[in-house]
C-alpha cells in the first residue's frame, strides 16, 4: 500500500512538472514545424517570463495589494507581454536575416541569442537565487499509510487545470482562427503559403509570441512551484522542453504534450526510486536514445530524404 | 553489365516505381524517358543506393547490389549525376575533382602526415588526371575559381568530369541537358557519345531533350506512371502508338 | 511610405520599451526573507528610453540609413587590391609565422608571471579552438558538446597521478588517445543524426559528462574536483623548490640558479606552445590531405559525396575523433597548468566560448582562428571593468557575425594549385 501511495506521488510529481515541460515543448515544436531551426533561445524567454512575473508580484506587493487572483492574472499578463516581446524582437533581430541560410547558421545565431538574454538577466538582476512566493499554498492529503501520506498541492492542481486552458485554447486557436489556419498552412509548404498570398513572416512572428507566451505562464507557474529563480534556470528547463518536443515528435503539437507529460514522470520516477542527482542524466539520455533510434519522435511525420 | 528486375519502390501509399526492368550492355548508351513524375529519378535512386527498393533485384557485373549503401555502390563503378547540380560548392574546381579521387589515394594518415614519397605519387597522379579532365571538358583555366560560382553549363560539365575522374564503368546521368542552351547541349552530346567511344564507359541516361535522347542512344526505355511502357531502339520508340499517346495524352 | 514607417518605428520602439524596462528598470532585491522591488538608477532608466529613441530614428529612416550606407565608400582600403601572387604570399606567410613563433618563444622571460600565465591559457584555448574548427568548420558537424572531450583529457590526467602516480609526459598521449576513443564511441551512433539534431545530442552527452563527474564523489572527488595534480618535468627534473619524486632532480638545482618560481610557468608556457604549434601543423596537414578534403566535401554537399563513394560515417568519424583527440591534449595541459580541476571548468558555457572563437576567427581559417582565440582570451582581461559583460557581448557578437559575416573575420582561404596541361 505504502509502495502504492509513494508511486502514485511521484505520478502526480512528475505530471506536474511534465506539463510545464509542456508548454515549454510548444514554443520549440511550432518554430521548428515552420522554419526548421531549433530556437535555441527560448528557455531564456521562459526563464525572463519568470523574471517579470516575479517583478510584478513584488511591485504589487509594494503597493499593497493582497487580492490573489488580480496577483496571478495581473502577473501572467505583465509575463506574456514582455515574453511575447522578447519573443518578437529575437525573432526579428536573430533569425529573420539568417533565414533560408545553411542550417548551421541560424543555430549558432540562437545560441548566441541565448548567451545574450541570460547574460542581460545576469547584469540586471544578478546571479544569485532569487526566491519567489508561493502564492498559493496548501493541498489535499489522502490515503494514508503508517507514515506515508500522497498529497496534492493546490498549487499542481493549479498548474494541471491553467496547463489544461492554455493547451485547449491554442488548439482552438490552430484550428479555428485565420493566423492558425495560415500557420499551418505555412508549416506545411512556407514557400507555397506565401506565393498564394499569406504573409509568412507574419505568420513566424505569429509563432514565435504564442510560443514566447506560454513559455511565460510556464515561467510563473514553475517559479511559484519551485520557490526559486536564477538567471540560468531558463537554459536546462530549455532543453528538456526540447527533449519533451523531440520525444513527442518535433512539429507535432499533441506530441509536445505528450513528450513532456512522459518526460516529466520519467524524471520523477528517476529522483523518487534513484537519486535526484541522475534525474538529468536520465532526460538527456533519453532523448540521445530517442533520436537516435526514431527520430520522429512518438507523434512526429517521417522527413523524406530529398536528392 | 547492368541489369535492373522488376524494381519496385513504395512511399507508404504511394507506389512510385512499379515493376520496372532494364538492361545496360558494355559499350552502351541507354535512356530511361517518360513524362515528369513518371519514376525516372526514383529509379536512379534506387540503382545507386539512396533509396532501398522494396522490392525487385539490381545486378551490376553479376553481383547483387540493391540496398547497399550507397557509397559502396560508387566504389564499384557505378557513379551518378544529379538532376540539381550538386557540386562542392565552396571548394575550387580542383579541389572538387580531388575528392572524388579519394579512394585512389585511400591512404593511411601518417603516410599522409609524413609525405611519404608514395604518398605524394598518388597525389601527383591525381592531380594528372583532374587536370586531364578539366582540359577535357575545357575548364582547365577556371581550376581554382570556386565551384559554385562557375556557370551553370561549367558546372554541369564540371560535374560530369567529377564522375569521370573515379573511372566508372558505368555513368548515370540524370537530365544533363536540362538549362542548357543548344549550343551547350550540342556539346554534351559529342561529349556523351566520346565517353562510350573513348573511354569505354555504358551510360544510363534520363533526358527530357528528345533530339538529344534519339541521338545519342542505342537503346530506349520508356517509363510512365512508375511502370515500363516500353523499350527498343530510337526508331521503334518512334513508332510506338503507347508511347505517343503517352506523350500526345500529356501534352 | 513615410508613414507606414511611422506606425512600424513606434512599434519597435514601445518594444524596445516592453522587453528592457521591466528588467532593467526595477531590481529586485533580497531583504531579510522577503523581496523588495527597488528602482534602477535614472542612468539605466535615461539609457533605456534613449534605446527606445535610438530603435524609432533608425526603424523611421531605417531606408535612408540602409541606402547610405550602401554608397559609402568601402571602409577596407585593401579591397579593391589586387590579391598578391601565390608563391609571394606564400614566401610572406611563412615569414611572418616565423616571426611570431620566435617571439613567443622569447617573449615571455621578459614579462610578468600573470602574463605568461594568461599566454598559456590562450595557447590552450587555441589547441581548443584548432580542433574544434576540425568538427564545426571544415566537417560542418556543430558540436556543442566539444567540452566533455576536454574534461576527458584533464580528468584522465588527474586521475592517473592521483591513483597511479603517472608523470605529464606519459599522460599527454593517454588522455588525447582516451579523449579520441571517447569521440568515436560516442561518433559512431550519432554522427548519421541530421546537424541540428547532433547539437543536440553532443550538448546533452556534454552535461552527462559533466554531471557523472560531479556525482561519481569516490573516483572524482565530485564538485570538490582533485587536487594535487603534479607540474611536468622537463628529463625528470622537477620545477618545485624541494624534490617531490624519488629519482628526480630538480631544474634550479642542475643548473645552479636560483630558485624562482617562474621556470615553471615559463617552462608549462613553453610547452603548451610546442603543443599548439604541433597542433596546428598537423591540422593544416590533415586539411591539405584527402581526409580534409572529404570533410569539406561532406559539409558541402552530403548526398555528393556518398555518390562518390566516401562513407559518411567514417569520414565524419574521423573529424570527429581527431578533433576529440585535440581537445584531450588541451585538456591535460589545463589540468598540469590548473593542478586542480573540478567538473566547473567543463561547462557548457566553455563550449560555447570555444564555438564563439571558432565562429568569430572564420569557420576553417586557422590563422583567423589563432587570433580570435587571442582576442577573446586576452581582451577580458585587458578591460577588466567591462569583463562581467564579457558573456553578454559574446553572445551579441555571435549573433551579428551570422547575421552579417557567417564566413568570419578571415574566411578560409582555398589553396591555389597549378595543374600541368595533360596529353
Amino acid at each position: 500500500m505504502q509502495d502504492l501511495l509513494y508511486f502514485l506521488q511521484q505520478l502526480i510529481n512528475g505530471l506536474t512538472i511534465g506539463s510545464t515541460y509542456a508548454l515549454i515543448a510548444i514554443g520549440y515544436t511550432m518554430v521548428y514545424g515552420i522554419i526548421g531551426m531549433i530556437n535555441f533561445a527560448h528557455g531564456e524567454i521562459y526563464m525572463i517570463g519568470a523574471y517579470t512575473a516575479l517583478i510584478a508580484i513584488t511591485g504589487l506587493a509594494a503597493l499593497g495589494i493582497a487580492w490573489l487572483p488580480l496577483i496571478l492574472i495581473v502577473a501572467l499578463v505583465c509575463a506574456m507581454i514582455v515574453s511575447s516581446s522578447m519573443g518578437w524582437a529575437v525573432e526579428r533581430v536573430a533569425y529573420r536575416p539568417v533565414r533560408g541560410r545553411h542550417r548551421l547558421i541560424p543555430l549558432i545565431s540562437a545560441i548566441g541569442m541565448s548567451i545574450f538574454l541570460q547574460n542581460y538577466v545576469h547584469l540586471a538582476q544578478g546571479s544569485r537565487n532569487i526566491g519567489f512566493p508561493a502564492l498559493i499554498e496548501g493541498g489535499f492529503r489522502f490515503g494514508s499509510a503508517d507514515s506515508f501520506q500522497t498529497s496534492i498541492s493546490y498549487m499542481q492542481i493549479t498548474i494541471f487545470i491553467t496547463t489544461l486552458i492554455c493547451m485547449t485554447l491554442l488548439s482552438l486557436f490552430i484550428s479555428r482562427s485565420r493566423i492558425g489556419r495560415a500557420c499551418r498552412a505555412v508549416s506545411q509548404d512556407l514557400g507555397m503559403a506565401s506565393l498564394l498570398g499569406i504573409d509568412t513572416n507574419r505568420i513566424i512572428s505569429a509563432t514565435f509570441v504564442i510560443g514566447a507566451a506560454l513559455a511565460a505562464v510556464a515561467g510563473l507557474l514553475l517559479g511559484m512551484y519551485y520557490g526559486s529563480i536564477d538567471p540560468l534556470f531558463g537554459f536546462i528547463a530549455g532543453l528538456k522542453a526540447f527533449t519533451a518536443a523531440v520525444l513527442g515528435g518535433i512539429g507535432s503539437i499533441p506530441g509536445a504534450m505528450l513528450g513532456g507529460l512522459i518526460l516529466g514522470v520519467a524524471e520523477s520516477m528517476t529522483s523518487g526510486y534513484l537519486s535526484g542527482e541522475y534525474k538529468d542524466v536520465v532526460s538527456f539520455g533519453l532523448l540521445i536514445l530517442i533520436l537516435l533510434f526514431k527520430p520522429t519522435g512518438l507523434l512526429g511525420k517521417p522527413e523524406v530524404e530529398k536528392i | 553489365m547492368l541489369e535492373v528486375q522488376n524494381l519496385s519502390m513504395r512511399f507508404g501509399g504511394l507506389l512510385a516505381v512499379d515493376q520496372v526492368s532494364l538492361d545496360v550492355q558494355e559499350h552502351e548508351i541507354v535512356s530511361i524517358i517518360g513524362p515528369n513524375g513518371a519514376g525516372k529519378t526514383t529509379v536512379f535512386n534506387c540503382m545507386s543506393g539512396f533509396y532501398k527498393p522494396t522490392g525487385g533485384k539490381i545486378l551490376f557485373e553479376g553481383n547483387e547490389v540493391q540496398g547497399k549503401p550507397d557509397f559502396r555502390i560508387s566504389r564499384l563503378g557505378m557513379v551518378r549525376t544529379f538532376q540539381h547540380v550538386r557540386l562542392f560548392n565552396r571548394m575550387t574546381v580542383v579541389e572538387n575533382l580531388l575528392v572524388a579521387q579519394h579512394r585512389h589515394l585511400n591512404t593511411n594518415l601518417i603516410s599522409g602526415l609524413l609525405k611519404t614519397p608514395g604518398y605524394r605519387e598518388r597525389e601527383r597522379k591525381s592531380l594528372d588526371r583532374a587536370s586531364y579532365w578539366l582540359d577535357r571538358v575545357g575548364l582547365l583555366d577556371l581550376a581554382n575559381r570556386d565551384a559554385g560560382n562557375l556557370a551553370y553549363g561549367q558546372q554541369r560539365r564540371l560535374e560530369i568530369a567529377r564522375c569521370m575522374v573515379t573511372e566508372p564503368k558505368l555513368l548515370m546521368l540524370d537530365e544533363p541537358a536540362a538549362g542548357l542552351n543548344p549550343a551547350e547541349t550540342r556539346d554534351l552530346n559529342l561529349l556523351i557519345v566520346s565517353l562510350k567511344e573513348d573511354y569505354n564507359v555504358s551510360v544510363v541516361l534520363i533526358e527530357h531533350d528528345m533530339s538529344l535522347v534519339m541521338d545519342i542512344s542505342d537503346r530506349i526505355n520508356v517509363i510512365n506512371q512508375g511502370r515500363p511502357l516500353a523499350s527498343g531502339t530510337p526508331d521503334e520508340i518512334r513508332h510506338n502508338d503507347d508511347v505517343i499517346k503517352a506523350y500526345l495524352g500529356e501534352a | 511610405m513615410a508613414a507606414h514607417n511611422l506606425k512600424h518605428a513606434l512599434f519597435c520602439a514601445i518594444i524596445t520599451l516592453i522587453i528592457a524596462y521591466p528588467i532593467l528598470g526595477f531590481n529586485l532585491v533580497a531583504s531579510g526573507t522577503n523581496i523588495i522591488l527597488e528602482g534602477a538608477t535614472t542612468q539605466t532608466v535615461i539609457s533605456v528610453l534613449l534605446a527606445a529613441v535610438v530603435v524609432f530614428l533608425f526603424q523611421l529612416f531605417r531606408d535612408n540609413i540602409m541606402a547610405l550606407l550602401g554608397k559609402a565608400p568601402a571602409l577596407n582600403p585593401l579591397a579593391n587590391r589586387q590579391p598578391m601572387e601565390q608563391s609571394r604570399r606564400l614566401k610572406l606567410e611563412s615569414t611572418i609565422l616565423t616571426l611570431i613563433i620566435i617571439g613567443a618563444l622569447i617573449w615571455p622571460f621578459f614579462v610578468s608571471r600573470g602574463s605568461v600565465d594568461l599566454a598559456t591559457l590562450v595557447l590552450i584555448y587555441i589547441m581548443l579552438a584548432l580542433g574544434l574548427n576540425v568538427v564545426v568548420g571544415l566537417a560542418g558537424l556543430l558540436d556543442l558538446g566539444y567540452v566533455a572531450f576536454y574534461a576527458v583529457g584533464a580528468y584522465t590526467f588527474a586521475l592517473l597521478s592521483q591513483y597511479y602516480g603517472v608523470s605529464f609526459w606519459f599522460a599527454l598521449p593517454i588522455g588525447a588517445l582516451l579523449a579520441a576513443t571517447f569521440g568515436l564511441v560516442l561518433g559512431f551512433p550519432v554522427l548519421r543524426l541530421r546537424g541540428d539534431y547532433l547539437a543536440i545530442v553532443t550538448l546533452g552527452f556534454g552535461e552527462i559528462i559533466r554531471i557523472l563527474l560531479n556525482n561519481m564523489t569516490s573516483l572524482t572527488g565530485g564538485p570538490n574536483g582533485i587536487g594535487g595534480i603534479p607540474d611536468p618535468t622537463l628529463f625528470g627534473m622537477e620545477f618545485g623548490r624541494r624534490v617531490k619524486e624519488e629519482g628526480n632532480t630538480s631544474f634550479h638545482e642542475t643548473f645552479g640558479i636560483a630558485y624562482s618560481s617562474e621556470h615553471k610557468i615559463i617552462f608549462l608556457y613553453l610547452i603548451a606552445l610546442v603543443l599548439a604549434v604541433i597542433t596546428a601543423l598537423v591540422i593544416r596537414r590533415l586539411m591539405r590531405m584527402p581526409v580534409g578534403r572529404a570533410w569539406e566535401a561532406l559539409r558541402e554537399d552530403e548526398i555528393a559525396a556518398r555518390s562518390l563513394g566516401l562513407s559518411r560515417t567514417s569520414v565524419k568519424l574521423s573529424a570527429f575523433t581527431i578533433g576529440a583527440f585535440f581537445a584531450g591534449f588541451a585538456g591535460t595541459v589545463f589540468a598540469s597548468k590548473q593542478g586542480f580541476i573540478s567538473p566547473e571548468s567543463f561547462v557548457f558555457l566553455e563550449s560555447a566560448i570555444v564555438l564563439a572563437i571558432v565562429v568569430l576567427g572564420g569557420m576553417g581559417s586557422q590563422l583567423g582562428v589563432i587570433l580570435a582565440a587571442i582576442a577573446v582570451t586576452i581582451l577580458p582581461e585587458l578591460a577588466r571593468e567591462f569583463s562581467e559583460y564579457r558573456m553578454l557581448i559574446f553572445g551579441a557578437a555571435m549573433v551579428l557575425m551570422m547575421v552579417w559575416r557567417p564566413q568570419g573575420l578571415m574566411p578560409m582561404r582555398r589553396i591555389h594549385i597549378e595543374l600541368e596541361k595533360q596529353e
